[in-house]
């Protein structure tokens, strides 16, 4: 019997905790299905940018196609779509799914299944992916299969008994697993001749070619010259390209259908008319409903973003507007501050999100930033019934025009070893949280479930919780609405004034502590003046904790060895350019890393 | 105006390494004695023929420990100063040495050689706490060795003293002022301790195992010395010397006065028209250049206007006297009032700067915050 090109296709990810072997293990995929010489190998294929690498965290999904010629003698396409591995990604993550029939699961061999993991298998099972497990890392020397695999059916409730033993490092029966994906993961279904409907799932801004759309077609087929509509914009576009995913590189075909994962260019200008989870269609002959499960995402975090020096406020515009080229989730829109200047309120799916863009304008734009403390979006119900969605504190109305406020809430899923509980229940405690369960994994692993008020998870809540417990905890969260809360907008003056940039809003009962531990940061911070400089937290009018800044008492060498005055002048011009780096706050001048200094207090 | 010039000259050799010394010297290198001392002779010799036009007047042995050279050694850079500069009784001739390192031959071999200045390393009168220092003396050696001096004729003698060292306290430092004012010497100079990034006391700074005084006693402990000495007919007149009317120190009056001098030997600084420069800190490549001038020549600087201004500025201000706005304009031939007027009249707002008619000068604030003041005039 021969297999149509339909039945011959597997499409899978690749699910597992960060550091869980991945990349690693999808890089042996390759190499086994024989498409590279070692040479065209390039270290970890997938993870394409450095700083992904660097944190071993995979942003943005991509895909690759493949040829496997299986053990029956045919020869499989398999497109292996990359799922990004952290709860910030989660709508993406749920649409990389969305393109695949099954997914292989990696868990560690010594560490078990970690929370990231576990939402994301049950992402996967909502999406009725097949799972395969593997348990990976065998060759280490920690390493405990058997219990590994009771964890995967105790926990996720599928069988593992044949779960393959692998080493993706060392090279180990990965075989197995390629035979897995070919007997287990059921073919792509769908009609080639039914009106196209195919699922962005991801898509990268190119400068020549514009938005290359990472598509599944689930019907129809799309080539070249077609005219396509997407339906959630209802914006129309004609196709200049069609293709698939050799690794590392694009290669152009004549179409893709029903079944294919693969990518389309068309003049599109701005990843914003591609969204991901939006379904393309034909034009001229559309089908009557999208795929399910299209939402447009919307940040959950937001900071000010400042240039460290004024003058590269507009380095800064572009770089943002580059960024967004590529990630349709970030958003800005100009702000000013007195104390910062001119910058940008930026909007981030979450704190990771929040990280990376950080860490992508110093590095790769060579920015020196100033950023305010993260804020949620919460809810101002005024008197006269307006309800305002506040993410800059210093725009609260007045207390006087306020009837109520609510926060955003979420529910978190820490696993954790039994020996650290205790620990986190008071961590979860002193954040405001409201237990709701703890179910036992294993007998030395529980998962803990609470919800949190985010705001209350934004600063420091991760440091905490590793601190806390060596690291051995694991972290999930996701939004789950609104609740009303006792808040308050705590203010901190510098010399007494007010400074704009180091104001937030924190529960009642919180502000006093919080209060506190910024006015004893800020006076390590800020370098003693000629004068004596009050610190101080207030709410509205009234002053909650207050530090003091003693005058500078002595700042003089008292030596000029041996007639080297270039030494003496190297240090008073250094001293002369600190100064120049600061930010002039009434006649007191602060650096820039007190600012950066009160986000993390602990 | 320029036709006068001070010479230094560096000795980079020590017994020990004083736990808060980063400077150019070391305590194990005593076979190069010999070899360096030859190649500072020939820069010597070379300086000689480059400085025949100009009138020296000030010359500073310095260290290192001068004194530590072995007779013959310290008699040959002697004898090079003699034969390549016309020495005169009037000069200041200057050598430091360590209380630890003198004896009677070697004041008679430096007051033959018209020495008629000597400067005494002495820092504490507690055994305790020059232990501590990582010195090599006590204040027995201190004391039979000032008075050996005394005996010989040495009648300018400077003493060198270092307060808010670690542990110090308020009355060992005014043990150390009394006994000092007792001994009369001409000259004091009162440092406060610097910790050096790279020097002993540095790196146990940055393991956290150094107790430094805080800036309240640094300056109590300053206040005090100046107090006291100011008191016993010293003069202050620069932030950390004081001195007999008339035995101010010449060598370093030049160089706040922005007159140009010549440094010879390892790492030693020169300014000469117009221009910083510095001689190799690389010993073994300091001996084998065996004194080439051009090839131990390192970070030239010429200086710009600008720069010239603000240096002319914090250097005169470390005087007590402070700065002639007339001098300023005169040598610089420009406006004092348009280029600093503004900031002056901050500083002196501020209580930093005192103007008494034609001069600027640090306030008792200023002191204290003397390096506010001095960036506020660099470029």
């Amino acid at each position: 019997m021969v297999l149509s090109k339909q039945e011959r296709t597997r499409n899978f990810c690749i699910i597992a905790h960060i550091d869980h072997g991945k990349s690693t293990l999808a890089d042996r995929i390759i190499q086994k299905t024989g498409l590279l010489t070692e040479r065209e190998m390039q270290d970890q294929i997938l993870d394409n940018m450095d700083l992904e690498r660097e944190r071993g965290i995979t942003i943005k999904s991509q895909a690759v196609r493949l040829v496997y010629k299986a053990e029956d003698g045919e020869e499989y396409i398999f497109n292996l779509i990359d799922t990004p591995g952290h709860v910030d990604f989660n709508y993406e993550v749920s649409r990389s799914l969305a393109a695949c029939e099954g997914a292989v699961l990696v868990v560690d061999a010594a560490q078990g299944i970690e929370a990231q993991t576990l939402a994301n298998v049950y992402l996967a099972i909502e999406h009725n992916l097949e799972i395969v497990p593997v348990i990976n890392k065998i060759d280490l020397p920690s390493a405990n299969p058997e219990n590994a695999k009771r964890e995967i059916e105790d926990i996720i409730g599928i069988p593992a008994e044949d779960a393959p033993l692998i080493s993706a490092k060392m090279g180990i029966n990965i075989e197995a697993v390629l035979e897995k994906i070919v007997k287990e993961i059921p073919s792509p279904q769908g009609d080639e001749n039914a009106p196209l409907k195919a699922l962005i799932f991801d898509s990268v801004y190119d400068s020549y070619k514009g938005v290359i759309a990472f598509i599944r077609i689930k019907e129809g087929k799309i080539k070249k010259d077609m005219r396509i509509r997407m339906m959630s914009t209802g914006k129309e576009f004609e196709v200049n390209e069609v293709g698939v995913f050799g690794p590392g590189q694009f290669i152009v075909t004549n179409e893709l259908t029903a079944g294919d994962v693969g990518y389309i260019t068309a003049s599109i200008k701005n990843v914003k008319d591609s969204r991901v989870g939006d379904t393309i269609t034909d034009a001229d002959n559309p089908a009557s409903e999208p795929l399910p499960g299209y939402k447009k995402v919307n940040p959950m975090v937001y900071c000010g973003m400042y240039p460290a020096d004024g003058a590269k406020y507009e380095d800064l515009r572009e770089a943002l507007e580059k960024l967004q080229l590529n990630d349709a989730a970030l958003v800005f829109e100009p702000e000013n501050s007195v104390a910062l200047g001119f910058g940008f309120r930026c909007g981030f799916l979450g704190l990771l999100h929040m990280e990376i863009i950080q860490e992508r304008l110093e590095r790769e734009y060579n920015l020196d930033l100033v950023t305010t403390a993260p804020s949620v979006i919460y809810k101002v119900h005024k008197t006269n019934d307006e309800i305002i969605e506040l993410s800059n504190p210093t725009d609260l109305p007045d207390p006087s025009e306020i009837k109520y406020m609510e926060e955003p809430v979420v529910k978190a899923e820490i696993i954790v070893p039994t020996e650290y509980i205790g620990s986190v229940m008071e961590l979860c405690q002193e954040r405001r949280g409201e237990y709701i369960g703890m179910d036992y994994l294993e007998e030395t692993r529980a998962v803990l479930t609470y919800h949190l008020p985010l705001n209350e998870i934004i600063y420091d809540f991760f440091d905490a919780l590793k601190s806390r417990t060596r690291g051995y905890a694991s972290f999930d969260y996701e939004l789950i609405g609104y609740q009303e809360s006792d808040l308050v907008k705590l203010d901190i003056l510098v010399n007494r004034e007010v400074v704009d940039a180091l104001s937030f809003i924190v529960h009642k009962d919180k502000a006093y502590e919080r209060g506190r531990k910024i006015a004893e940061k800020l006076k390590q911070e800020i370098p003693r003046h000629l004068f004596e400089i009050p610190i101080q937290a207030a709410i509205g009018n009234k002053i909650i904790a207050r530090e003091t800044i003693s005058a500078l008492r002595k700042d003089v060498l008292a030596k000029c060895y041996g007639g080297d005055i270039t030494r003496k002048k190297k240090l008073l011009e250094k001293q002369k350019e600190g100064k120049k780096r600061m930010r002039q706050i009434g006649s007191v001048e602060v650096p820039q890393s007190a600012f950066m200094s009160v986000l993390k207090l602990e | 105006m320029d036709k006068c010039v001070g010479l230094y000259i560096h000795i980079p050799f020590c017994k020990a390494k004083c736990y808060y010394c980063d400077f150019t010297s070391f305590d194990n290198q005593n076979e190069k004695m010999a070899p360096y001392v030859f190649a500072l002779c020939e820069e010597i010799k070379q300086y000689g023929e480059i400085l025949q036009d100009r009138q020296v007047d000030t010359i500073f042995i310095g260290g290192g420990t001068p004194t530590v050279l072995p007779l013959a050694l310290l008699e040959k850079i002697l004898k090079s100063l003699k034969e390549n500069f016309k020495i005169e009784s009037s000069f200041e001739f200057t050598v430091e040495s360590n209380p630890g390192t003198l004896n009677k031959e070697l004041l008679y071999l430096l007051k033959e050689y018209r020495v008629n200045r000597l400067s005494m390393g002495l820092q504490a009168t507690q055994n305790k706490i020059l232990k501590s220092l990582g010195r090599i003396h006590s204040l027995e050696d201190f004391y039979n060795n000032y008075h050996l001096a005394r005996q010989m004729g040495y009648q300018n003698i400077n003493v060198d003293l270092i307060f808010s060292l670690p542990d110090q306290t308020k009355k060992e430092w005014a043990d150390t002022l009394k006994y000092i004012i007792k001994s009369e010497p001409e000259h004091i100079s009162c440092y406060s301790l610097i910790i050096e990034e790279n020097s002993y006391f540095g790196r146990l700074k940055k393991e956290g195992k150094l107790k430094e005084a805080s800036d309240e006693l640094d300056r109590e402990l300053y206040h005090y010395a100046r107090k006291i000495l100011t008191e016993n007919k010293y003069h202050h007149y620069e932030i950390s010397n004081f001195s007999k009317k008339g035995f101010e120190s010449r060598h370093n009056m030049n160089c706040w006065k922005y007159k140009p001098y010549v440094g010879m030997g390892l790492g030693a600084h020169s300014f000469i028209n117009g221009q910083r420069y510095h001689n190799s800190y690389n010993l073994d490549k300091y001996i084998q250049s065996q004194g080439k001038i051009e090839s131990i020549k390192e970070e030239i600087e010429s200086i710009p206007l600008t720069m010239q201004y603000g240096e002319y500025i914090f250097l005169g201000l470390r005087l007590t006297e402070g700065i002639s706005i007339k001098d300023f304009e005169s040598q610089f031939n420009i406006s004092f009032h348009a280029l600093f007027g503004e900031k002056v009249k901050k500083l002196i707002e501020e209580g930093l700067l005192i103007k008494k008619q034609d001069r600027i000068q640090l306030s008792l604030k200023g002191l204290d915050l003397a390096n506010i003041v001095f960036a506020e005039f660099l470029p």
